[in-house]
């Protein structure tokens, strides 16, 4: 029964969304670091630096199984939220006539189904508009002033969000994602850590807390970068 | 005072419910919402109606045989307590009400406002308990010093009644909370102990065999608890189950 448990139960599930959300929430972090460096003034030193740390996030043997699992846990994250979503719409077949959720619950942690919806359709169109480009298109590679062979996502990227016809309007769609994820952060954020059992009322306040502060802070951070691209930065 | 009812009228488990409309007056602000059922029951039966059929016993908040969702809250708009400690006073005169039942798979209708909730009694008689003979054999209190903040939180845990508003009021109809009480009443003391593996994988077994939707920590149910049975209980339930599955 034991081991069943940890693979079947209606907690197990919820150890896992925590475990994969919460792992997510690290990515995200990191993913954000890398990405601040666009940031910086065009410049030729500006566009090897990232092309050259796009690179080593393509081929570093390390960081490439640090993706996959990225990947798993995205996907486990959204198919585990599915089917939790699903049992738990079985489990109140006949529904209220008044119904009225919003006097004992927040709305993100009513809708974290919709918002993850949003996050997972934002995470196809931004893998298209650059991790398939870099993997499968025709992205111009160039010798970089320390030598080293790369493609130009630098160009990719910011001209993307410069382009004098779409570049508002992905402006906008990445901020509206940003959004959602803030939301789904606050949430989710926390609730990853109640439902692995840490819960203690030392900690909840910190917990709580930080888990706003990350929620906030980190899409923040995320949506500047093409906001800066398009309003901020000089034209390429 | 004069009220609108809608309540949800079944004439039993498998027919086709709907709500119905009734008009009450001279509904008295001391009333308490079961005595103005009362009311519109002796009404109905007057007019030769049959009267509506809702859960009630001690009528003192300890039981937690009353249920109703009204105006789309377990237990009415206020907080911390049951149905049968709802006063007509936290109404307004010329209000419509809304009253149904609990709504959830694993609490099917049986009549009008009455609900099975047999399926909380299932969950404890999977491992709700400990095996130890207490009669004739009981030891003195004394004799097993218990910390005060264990005592106090196991007591907090078992004073839940098992009404059913946390199911209720969850909008995935997660039955997490009581089953968390139940199983915290016990794990948190030395007698408890013994069992509290076998005990966790067996209730929420049970639990999830019973189709309730599974907790997505919006809290409802801590705010809509009679007895505000708090979601540490769950995360202590979380602790208790993943410590179990890995052994």
């Amino acid at each position: 029964m034991a081991k069943s448990a940890l693979l079947k139960s209606s907690l197990a599930k919820k150890y896992w969304m925590a475990f994969t959300g919460l792992f997510l929430c690290t990515f995200l972090v990191g993913h954000l670091l890398g990405n601040l460096q666009l940031l910086l003034p065009v410049s030729e030193a500006a566009r090897d630096q990232f092309n050259e740390y796009a690179l080593f996030m393509t081929t570093n043997p390390a960081v490439m199984i640090l993706s996959y699992v990225t990947y798993i846990s995205i996907l486990f994250h959204a198919i585990d939220g599915i089917v939790l979503t699903v049992r738990n719409r079985k489990a109140r077949p006949q529904k209220y006539v008044n119904f009225k959720p919003s006097t004992n619950t927040r709305w993100a942690s009513r809708n974290m189904g919709i918002l993850g919806t949003v996050i997972l359709v934002f995470i196809v169109i931004h893998m298209q508009m650059f991790w398939a480009e870099m993997k499968f298109g025709s992205l111009e590679a160039y010798s970089t002033a320390s030598g080293a062979q790369v493609k130009d996502l630098y160009t990719l990227t910011i001209q993307s969000f410069q382009d004098a016809e779409y570049g508002l309007i992905w402006v906008i769609v990445y901020v509206i994602s940003m959004i959602a994820i803030a939301f789904h952060l606050s949430h989710g954020f926390a609730s990853g850590f109640q439902s692995l059992g840490v819960n203690h009322p030392k900690y909840n306040n910190f917990i709580k807390k930080f888990g706003y502060a990350f929620a906030i802070l980190i899409p923040l951070a995320f949506a500047i970068i093409p906001i800066y691209i398009h309003f901020g930065l000089e034209k390429i | 005072m004069k009220l609108t009812l809608k309540i949800w009228r079944q004439k039993n488990a498998k027919a086709k419910g709907s709500m119905q409309t009734y008009n009450i007056s001279d509904v008295s602000p001391d009333m308490s919402f079961l005595e103005m059922l009362d009311v519109l029951n002796d009404s109905l039966i007057e007019k030769g109606e049959e009267p509506v059929e809702f859960d009630h016993d001690c009528r003192e908040g300890i039981c937690g045989t009353c249920s109703l969702q009204i105006n789309g809250e377990p237990h009415g708009p206020d907080r911390g307590i049951t149905t049968c400690q709802l006063h007509m006073r936290k109404f307004k005169d010329g209000d419509t009400i809304v009253i149904e039942p609990f709504r959830a798979a694993a609490f099917p209708v049986i009549k009008d406002l009455v609900v099975d909730r047999n399926s909380f009694d299932r969950i404890q008689q999977a491992g709700g308990y400990i095996s130890v003979n207490t009669s004739g054999n009981t030891q003195d209190a004394n004799s097993l010093p218990i910390p005060k903040e264990d005592a106090d939180m196991a007591f907090y845990a078992a004073t839940c009644i098992g009404c059913g508003a946390c199911v209720a009021a969850c909008k995935n109809a997660s039955a997490m909370l009581f089953t968390s009480a139940k199983v915290s009443q016990m794990a948190l003391l030395p007698q408890g102990k013994i069992e509290a593996s076998e005990r966790v994988l067996a209730m929420v077994d049970q639990m999830d065999k019973e189709g309730f939707g599974n907790c997505t920590n919006t809290g409802a149910c801590e705010i809509e608890c009679p007895k505000g049975i708090s979601l540490e209980n769950i995360a202590r339930m979380n602790r208790e189950y993943l410590k179990a599955s890995v052994k």
